[in-house]
């Protein structure tokens, strides 16, 4: 039997729809992204080794320098990024879904340069603290995708390419705001938003991990729960509505939780741009399934921040490469791959 | 007088006012900065220069190569984006967001950093040859040369090879001497901040050669600009066009530039409006768009002088608020068809 063929699970009255090579793909990146976890956990200024590193988590290490390095500096970050990767992964599908659009991703609708906007703006005229500024950012963001979506629309239903070229001139535009922000302010407020800009993964801490955790924890269940109702809107509102799916309140329950998703993930790291855009399509490509890819696209993208941070830490020669312009440099060459294979764009 | 002589008595006429304006942008960007300098003590180092007096100083060591500098720089990309718009057919090609500026920097950054470059003269070559291999990548990419091909895909090219460029090229200036870093934050942001008569001359001499092949071939434009196959009816060179519009674009995109940094959207913009100032010939379109672009770019320099004054805003930070609405504004209105 074709391991894409879906089968069914019972448990008593209630069914499960399931195909095997969608878990054993789902499976095999989450092992991925444990792999590199440990990998990343080793890397650094001192080296460990896996052993060590897996020691040191369950509790049985006997070296204090070890157990201090991995649980007050390296565990936040590495949870961050699962937690951040996981969250773009999965929202970026979502979003794609929704718009109809594979390119209908936060990072190319502009969400996250207007997130930086309303970040730096808070920063700047406000400075009213960290909370302030993720929420700052999360209306902004949402602010910014709505305009898009709107002046992307062309009787009804926004094309993939206009979608892409207004997200690009709203993009540069709030980027030279968001300049002329920064050039505005005083020097340590400059700083400060320059610093949240930057996007990293750096020096991050508990604090920035419990919120993002507590806000997957959230948000995940409630996209999983509609997730077949998405999966029947994708064959349009009215046969959607004719198998009992309630379209607008789907798509509006689905919209409020990829916003949530791409929200946490700007408030623990700031924009990190093309998770959400490549994370679901290579998984749709892996698991080769109709259904939208919440799971395999929450794991596909925390194996690619995972790797992309691995990538920025261990390239050879002592070269510097922060994690922004590394999955810039990344997410511009598959957006090339993807113009290259695709003739009818 | 009627129909075509009073189209090119109007069109003379704008091209004059368009002169008087530019002439008062370099007359206004004199005077003002972090330090505003009087206007009849403007006129006075210009006549009769005194080399103890502060504020003739500043207007000739530093205000007078700026001006010059975003005057022929943005000269250079409005024809540049002419040019490009009337080859491509492309109502969205620009050297900006088609990535060529972007490979022009990364050129400009590779040869400082890695060759150890130190004069503009030196960085033109480079910026050049970047140019030209990032418009030979875009039009791969993009199969700009096949008919029938969306526009569109040439501008979403441009875009990834633009983020692939600029990524390298700031993981070029992070890893650079920190003389690098300091040099070239500002520049790749697009400044024409502290420039010399240097680039100056070397951005003088690459308009007139660029430009002059531009202009010179501008009666061809007109005839490919109507589809290859009907410009080869009219009896142009469909080849020989090609090249020498890929020629002129190098030129003028690689000293823009290694002058000014990347900057994007001023070409569109000139383009765009040179086309509603003068119609659909390209032999008025082209100075136009020159003339344009330099008071764009000039007047974007002024405002971010001024906006947050003592610092400055880079010019093409500014150029790129004014440009990105305007670029919105193109895509949503036109449908996005060959022009």
């Amino acid at each position: 039997m074709n391991s894409t063929a879906p089968r069914v699970l019972r448990v008593g009255s209630r069914s499960v729809l399931w195909r095997p090579r969608t878990v054993l793909v789902c499976a095999l990146l989450t092992g991925l992204a444990l792999v590199l976890s440990i990998v990343l956990l080793g890397t650094g200024t001192l080296a460990f080794s896996p052993a060590d590193v897996l020691s040191s988590l369950v509790g049985s290490g006997d070296n204090p320098m070890i157990d201090r390095v991995i649980w007050r500096l390296r565990l936040p970050r590495v949870l961050t990024a699962l937690c951040v990767g996981a969250a773009l992964g999965m929202s970026g599908a979502v979003f794609q879904s929704i718009s109809r659009n594979p390119l209908g991703s936060p990072d190319i609708i502009g969400f996250s340069t207007g997130a930086a906007t309303g970040a730096i703006a808070q920063i700047i005229l406000f400075d009213g603290g960290p909370l302030a500024t993720a929420l700052a950012a999360v209306l902004a963001g949402v602010a910014t995708a709505l305009v898009v979506f709107l002046l992307a629309r062309t009787a009804g239903r926004s094309t993939s390419a206009k979608l892409v070229l207004v997200g690009l001139g709203m993009g540069a535009t709030l980027a030279g705001v968001n300049t002329v922000l920064m050039v505005a302010g005083h020097l340590d407020q400059a700083s400060a938003a320059q610093i949240w800009l930057a996007g990293s993964l750096n020096t991050r801490t508990w604090a920035h991990v419990v919120p993002a955790a507590l806000g997957l924890a959230v948000m995940a269940p409630i996209a999983l729960a509609h997730a077949r109702r998405l999966d029947l809107l994708e064959m349009g509102d009215d046969a959607a509505r004719q198998l009992g799916v309630g379209a607008e309140r789907t798509r509006l329950v689905m919209v409020m939780a990829a916003v949530g998703l791409t929200a946490i993930a700007t408030a623990a790291a700031g924009p990190i741009a093309f998770i959400a855009l490549a994370g679901p399509q290579l998984a749709r490509r892996l698991t080769r399934a109709p259904e939208v890819p919440l799971v395999a696209g929450a794991a596909m993208g925390a194996v690619l921040l995972l790797s992309a941070d691995l990538l920025s830490q261990r390239v050879p020669f002592g070269v510097n490469l922060p994690i922004g312009l590394t999955t810039g440099l990344l997410g511009g060459l598959y957006l090339l791959w993807i113009l290259t294979v695709n003739r009818k764009i | 007088m009627r129909g075509p002589a009073l189209r090119r008595h109007r069109r003379i006429w704008g091209l004059a006012a368009g002169t008087g304006c530019l002439a008062l942008a370099a007359v206004v960007s004199l005077t003002l900065g972090s330090r505003s300098i009087p206007l009849w003590q403007t006129v006075h180092a210009l006549t009769a220069y005194d080399a103890g007096n502060d504020l003739h100083l500043v207007i000739w060591a530093l205000r007078i190569p700026r001006t010059l500098v975003a005057i022929l720089a943005g000269l250079s990309l409005g024809l540049a984006g002419a040019v490009m718009q009337a080859v491509t057919r492309n109502p969205l090609a620009e050297p900006g967001l088609l990535g060529i500026n972007a490979g022009a920097a990364l050129a400009v950054v590779a040869g400082v950093s890695l060759f150890g470059l130190t004069t503009p003269a030196q960085y033109v070559g480079f910026a050049a040859l970047g140019a030209g291999l990032a418009g030979a990548g875009v039009f791969v990419l993009g199969r700009a040369h096949e008919a029938g091909t969306s526009p569109v895909r040439l501008v979403l090219a441009g875009a990834g090879l633009s983020v692939v460029l600029g990524a390298l090229t700031g993981i070029l200036i992070i890893n650079g001497p920190p003389s690098v870093l300091d040099d070239f934050r500002h520049w790749a942001a697009g400044s024409v901040e502290g420039r010399g008569y240097d680039t100056a001359a070397i951005l003088a001499a690459s308009s007139v050669i660029g430009g002059g092949i531009a202009l010179s071939m501008a009666g061809s434009l007109n005839a490919i600009a109507l589809g290859q196959d009907l410009g080869r009816a009219l009896g142009a060179h469909v080849r020989g066009t090609w090249a020498l519009a890929c020629l002129s674009v190098m030129v003028l995109v690689g000293a823009a530039t290694a002058g000014a940094g990347p900057i994007a959207f001023v070409g569109l913009v000139a383009a765009h409006l040179a086309r509603l100032a003068a119609g659909p010939d390209y032999r008025w379109i082209l100075p136009y768009a020159a003339l344009f672009a330099a008071i764009l770019l000039l007047g974007s320099d002024i405002v971010g002088r001024l906006i947050a004054s003592p610092s400055e805003v880079a010019a093409g930070i500014i150029a790129a608020l004014v440009g990105g609405p305007f670029f919105l504004v193109v895509v949503c209105r036109f449908r996005l068809r060959a022009l």
